[in-house]
């Protein structure tokens, strides 16, 4: 019996998924900026799964109100840009906003459980959105935009934000890899297997939960940096739309809840959906909401869950697993 | 005289919030899960009713009266379908499925009716317009009146039935402790079944209301669902009287925070939800005793 955290495949994996961020930094030379902007989108859906599913697979906490974090990301960075910092500063300010709001937010909203937490959480980014609608400021209820950014050429321009979404995607991806490696993980990994037996243990819960919610807010902060960055143009009734909570509940149930690879390949099938189907729709939208339920019902472990379970497949280990000695010798 | 009026409007306001938020209260009370597709649910009564109306030519409160059997129906069916199944799983999965569902229910009804906004306020007949001028500043209108009647006469039925028939009885046992019940012969699954029947039909009256009061459309449910939910919690949840209270406190809430600024209005309502939220849970420190006395004291009335 031996315990092991990497296999080969895991090694080669990793080793690839490093080379692949390294390459993806190269698209903003060859594409069109059209492609550009639709890889942005995508490394914006993987931030937003990632950090859902530190939240509701780590933390036990269903969220349906983190597009409060993203609307306070967006919404940031046009106020710190109208106050006359370069917007990319204003960029990096509007996430450390986004995180620093929600330290206080989860000193009371982490005392609440499942659907307080949920609906509560929604509650707040509605109060949020109310606050923003009454600023005239802020554009209203009518939206506004991101002018400073016009000042670059759209090439460059589109170029920066993608270096950026890969930028705050490496990283949060990162900080949450090396967050559950850590010592520091174990208990919050205990912590989504069994709450009570966790406490139990002397697992400070309550701790680990605000460090992923504030976690979490941060990198939904940086996601929503990056939708302004992106579009250029936002308003209330999309940015704190309820919409984005549907979506990142869809991407991690379909991709696996409490896994680390499931959230990334539910981001890549959500775009894959979208790009398939641009013009969205009521149709679209039937599928995302019932494919969501489904798999609630049926697969909670999502698919990647499934593989990992049927197969003892981790691409991005952060767990160990237990290997039995003949299988080791194999191995090795 | 402004105030006084804001508040008697906001007493009828909140009781057709209690209306609204009364069948979630009942399933959080019988199986502890919330639906979060309740708010959509209550939109497809009043599209059903709606749809009887335009074929039919019945008033909305005789369309009602057809469409309440198609309500419980499809009560029984949303429990054997999603909820029964979910509630096997976890605290999470009955959130996350009924999610998926009010996606599902919005965008269905979209599909069918278009996103144009739509009323039953023309085919309620009189009452929709009637109204007494009590004192200059004052006034009582009569569907105001009629949604307060019918709330308490709904509430007051639900007590009854709990405390006084033999299927409330069994209804309480299995919210207390299933497994028990389950030992002296009580189906749980059936009772739950019942539940969710009588809070979908509920939540159909809701809708008939949503749709005299105002108008609607199909992205209506989610508002529908956080004042319902709003209401339940201000009024402690899994009390039924809490229910009604905490659905006229946010409906007064709304109509005074209107007095401030139109749009401070669902605002004041949040504001209150969230004050309730903290004194309950929260930084008790940063609340005086006595406030926090007075509010508990009000969750138990």
């Amino acid at each position: 019996m031996k315990v092991q955290r990497w296999t080969r495949t895991s090694r080669l994996f990793t080793g690839g998924t490093l080379v692949a961020a390294i390459l993806l930094a190269g698209v903003p030379l060859v594409f069109e900026s059209d492609v550009v902007q639709k890889l942005t989108t995508l490394l914006i859906l993987v931030l937003l799964a990632v950090m859902w599913n530190a939240l509701a697979g780590y933390g036990g906490l269903l969220s349906v109100g983190q597009q409060a974090f993203i609307g306070i990301g967006a919404y940031g960075t046009v106020f710190f840009a109208a106050q006359g910092v370069s917007p990319y500063v204003a960029m990096l300010l509007a996430t450390l906003l986004a995180g620093a709001i929600s330290v206080p937010i989860s000193l009371f909203a982490l005392r609440l459980r499942a659907a307080q937490f949920a609906i509560g959480m929604w509650v707040i980014a509605e109060v949020i959105s109310i606050v923003v609608r009454l600023d005239q400021n802020l554009g209203a209820g009518t939206g506004i935009s991101l002018i400073q950014l016009n000042q670059y050429e759209p090439n460059f321009r589109q170029a920066y934000t993608f270096w950026l979404a890969l930028a705050f995607t490496v990283i949060f991806l990162a900080a949450l890899f090396f967050l559950l490696r850590s010592p520091l993980g174990a208990s919050l990994q205990a912590i989504r297997d069994d709450e009570d037996a966790a406490r139990s243990l002397g697992v400070r819960v309550a701790a680990r939960k605000r460090l992923l919610f504030v976690l979490a807010a941060f990198g939904c902060g940086a996601a929503g940096v990056l939708v302004v960055a992106n579009t250029l143009f936002i308003e209330p009734s999309s940015v704190f739309s309820v919409q984005w909570s549907a979506y990142m509940i869809f991407m991690v149930l379909v991709g696996g809840l409490g896994t680390f690879e499931g959230p990334i390949l539910g981001a890549i099938l959500l775009f894959a959906i979208q790009t398939t189907f641009t013009q969205g729709g009521p149709w679209y939208l039937v599928g995302l909401g019932a494919t969501a339920a489904l798999f609630a019902l049926v697969l909670p472990r999502g698919l990647w869950g499934t593989v990992e379970e049927r197969l003892g497949l981790r691409l991005l280990p952060v767990g160990y697993r237990v290997v039995e000695a003949k299988r080791d010798e194999a191995a090795a | 005289m402004t105030v006084v009026n804001a508040v008697l409007q906001g007493v009828f306001l909140g009781a057709f919030y209690a209306v609204l938020a009364c069948g979630l209260s009942i399933m959080f009370g019988v199986m502890r899960i919330i639906n979060l597709a309740h708010g959509d649910v209550a939109v497809l009564g009043a599209y059903i009713i709606y749809v009887i109306v335009e074929r039919t030519g019945l008033s909305a409160f005789a369309a009602f009266a057809v469409a309440l059997p198609v309500m419980v129906v499809l009560g029984y069916i949303l429990q054997l379908t999603v909820l029964e199944r979910s509630l096997k799983s976890g605290i999470l999965t009955p959130l996350l499925a009924t999610f998926g569902l009010s996606i599902v229910i919005q965008n269905l009804l979209q599909l069918a009716f278009s996103p144009d906004v739509r009323s039953l306020g023309g085919s309620a007949g009189s009452v929709t317009t009637a109204s007494w001028q009590v004192t200059s500043g004052l006034s009582v209108s009569a569907l105001g009146l009629l949604v307060l009647v019918v709330a308490v006469v709904l509430f007051a039925a639900l007590q009854l039935f709990l405390s006084r028939t033999r299927a409330g009885w069994v209804m309480r046992a299995t919210a207390e402790d299933p497994d028990a019940a389950e030992l002296v012969g009580i189906d749980s699954r059936s009772v739950y079944a019942r539940a969710t029947a009588i809070a979908v039909a509920i939540a159909g009256l809701g809708g008939l209301f949503l749709g005299i009061r105002s108008v609607f459309d199909p992205v209506s449910g989610p508002t529908q669902l956080i004042f319902a939910f709003e209401a339940v919690v201000i009024g402690g949840m899994g009390s039924l009287w809490g229910t009604l209270l905490g659905g006229i406190s946010l409906g007064v809430a709304q109509t005074v925070g209107a007095q401030i600024h139109p749009q401070f209005a669902v605002m004041a309502g949040h504001l209150l939800f969230l004050a309730v939220l903290i004194v309950r849970f929260g930084g008790a420190r940063l609340v005086p005793q006595g406030a926090r006395r007075a509010l508990s004291s009000f969750r138990t009335a």
